[in-house]
């Protein structure tokens, strides 16, 4: 293929991608490419400075590791409660069902003050952790909590279709050459699974490090202890820090593009094994 | 085994999404429904609510029209380069609100761009309703076309082909072939990008300014009222958005079983 595009009778290529394309570059492109532009403005040396200072370092530790253990926990009870809307019947399924998508729907500032006010030490959930000695809102773990729930729909929805094309033939003929349950949930089911499992986890990673508005609220926000990076950039951006609010945005924005890159493979990947399964 | 799967899977739902859900609209009436009343027919929390639909009725066409356009030429065309335009225009799914909004502050905020051109006109888009509706559109930009693509590829184009050599034209065949064939996608994009254009946060509140009764949305309101320990205010105004999240997820649910039929549609929908 030499030519940019194939040949076909129907008409508004020109139109439909010339459009597309002005308006992807006006509203995100453009806006995008400022963010390095202003940030080309600084030395490199000076660049590192901002972006390593030990504020900074301390909440690139909690942003990445809260959404690394939300990611995990949303793996393993994704995958579960995907298996069970997916093979078994119960009352209320199809409501639980299209509930999970609520993180999706629910505007994340009502997600945040909702789980401050269950996690918080007199609050319906968290009076049970007081007791113990945790507290949750207002320490990294509340940081957690609106991370798991933040994230909670990707496992689910990338397991869930793998999950209903698994056929059952295959689960039988195991049974059939004397495989149990065990054997055949991590011989067969399990690697069949596993792409879309990822997938779902690197989904909910990339989602889980740029949240803002549900973090905000139940995180407390102190400097070195339970300040996200996102909420460093409006700190700085308040103090009228234009420069350093970028600097921290663009590496926010090269890990984005990593993640999409990697999403994007494992996706390629995971269609893949499911074509040839 | 069974039943300790479901038991196990449910609480951790109950835990995560349902005691939310319930506390918001419990939080909300707890002081009684005078209070809840008077929080959503505050001046200010009236003025919020018409700003957030403002911003959706501006930002929801627009990205209608694009995502129309971005899927007609992506699904009905083969060219070079349409992995990395797809992989462009989900984007926006991919940045965080907070740097979504900043990148405006630096074309047009008083220390960008264009900020020294726009304070001599005396226009303002920084801290303004410009601002808002434009940070609005960029986090919305991907819905619709995300949801029409793979239903458009997977109908392929020989049923405009048909059209177009029976002497449609494009217009024609698109109203009369292409839209009756993905209404109910279409329908459903428009669903979730309006979902989230009135439930932004992030990135509207860094353009905001945060100026009652002027520049302030729904989940900005609620923010404001949150900080001044006005709590079953903030809850008031945050069930409306509560109850904006169980309609969309209605409406999804509806869309969904008219979808039924088209197994590679439900296949591709990975929930970003």
């Amino acid at each position: 293929m030499h030519t940019f595009k194939q040949h076909s009778v129907l008409p508004g290529f020109n139109l439909a991608l010339g459009f597309t394309l002005l308006y992807l570059s006006l509203i995100v492109l453009i806006p995008l490419s400022a963010a390095f532009i202003r940030t080309a403005s600084l030395t490199w040396a000076e660049f590192w400075d901002v972006v390593t200072t030990p504020r900074v370092l301390a909440s690139y530790r909690l942003t990445f590791g809260a959404s690394f253990a939300a990611a995990l926990v949303n793996a393993v009870f994704g995958l579960l409660v995907a298996w069970v809307l997916v093979r078994y019947r119960f009352p209320g399924k199809k409501l639980v069902d299209a509930l999970v998508d609520l993180p999706f729907a629910l505007p994340t500032a009502v997600a945040g003050i909702a789980l401050t006010a269950l996690y918080a030490g007199n609050g319906w959930i968290g009076q049970f952790f007081e007791p113990l000695g945790i507290k949750i809102a207002f320490t990294p773990l509340g940081v957690f909590v609106a991370l798991t729930f933040i994230g909670l729909p990707f496992v689910v929805r990338t397991v869930q279709p793998v999950l209903e094309d698994i056929e059952a033939e295959l689960e039988e003929a195991a049974a059939t050459l004397g495989a149990n349950r065990l054997q055949t949930f991590s011989r067969i089911i399990f690697p069949t699974l596993f792409p879309a499992l990822i997938t779902g986890f690197a989904l909910a990673f990339a989602r889980a490090i740029g949240e803002y508005g549900s973090v905000i609220f139940i995180a407390g926000n102190m400097p070195m202890i339970s300040e996200i990076t996102p909420l460093l950039i409006i700190t700085k951006l308040e103090q009228y820090d234009y420069t350093g609010a970028t600097a921290l945005a663009v590496v926010m924005l090269i890990i984005s593009f990593v993640m999409l890159l990697i999403i994007n493979l494992l996706q390629w990947w995971s269609r893949r094994r499911r074509a040839s399964a | 085994m069974r039943w300790a799967l479901i038991g196990l899977a449910l609480s951790f739902l109950t835990l995560f999404l349902f005691v939310p859900l319930i506390s918001v609209f419990y939080e909300a009436l707890k002081k009684g429904i005078d209070v809840y009343v008077a929080a959503i027919t505050d001046p200010d929390a009236v003025s919020a609510i018409q700003l957030t639909l403002t911003a959706a009725a501006i930002a929801v066409p627009l990205n209608l029209i694009f995502g129309i356009a971005a899927a007609w030429a992506i699904a009905k065309f083969e060219f070079r380069g349409k992995n990395l335009l797809i992989t462009l225009i989900d984007l926006p799914f991919s940045v965080s609100p907070v740097v979504s909004g900043l990148i405006y502050v630096l074309i047009f905020g008083l220390q960008g761009w264009l900020g020294p051109w726009l304070a001599e006109q005396d226009i303002k888009i920084i801290f303004a309703v410009p601002g808002i509706v434009l940070a609005t559109i960029f986090v919305t930009v991907p819905f619709i076309a995300r949801e029409l693509i793979p239903l458009m590829q997977a109908q392929g184009t020989e049923e405009e082909e048909a059209a177009v050599v029976l002497g449609a034209n494009g217009w024609q065949t698109f109203f009369h072939v292409t839209l009756p064939n993905v209404r109910w996608g279409l329908l459903y994009g428009v669903i979730l990008c309006n979902a989230r254009a009135m439930g932004e946060f992030g990135a509207v509140s860094v353009v905001s300014g945060h100026i009652r009764g002027s520049t302030n949305t729904l989940p900005l309101h609620v923010e404001i009222l949150y900080n001044e320990y006005n709590f079953a205010a903030a809850f008031a105004v945050a069930s409306l958005l509560a109850l904006l999240a169980l309609v969309t997820l209605a409406l999804k649910t509806v869309v969904e079983s008219k979808n039924k039929g088209n197994k590679e549609y439900t296949d591709e929908y990975t929930g970003t």
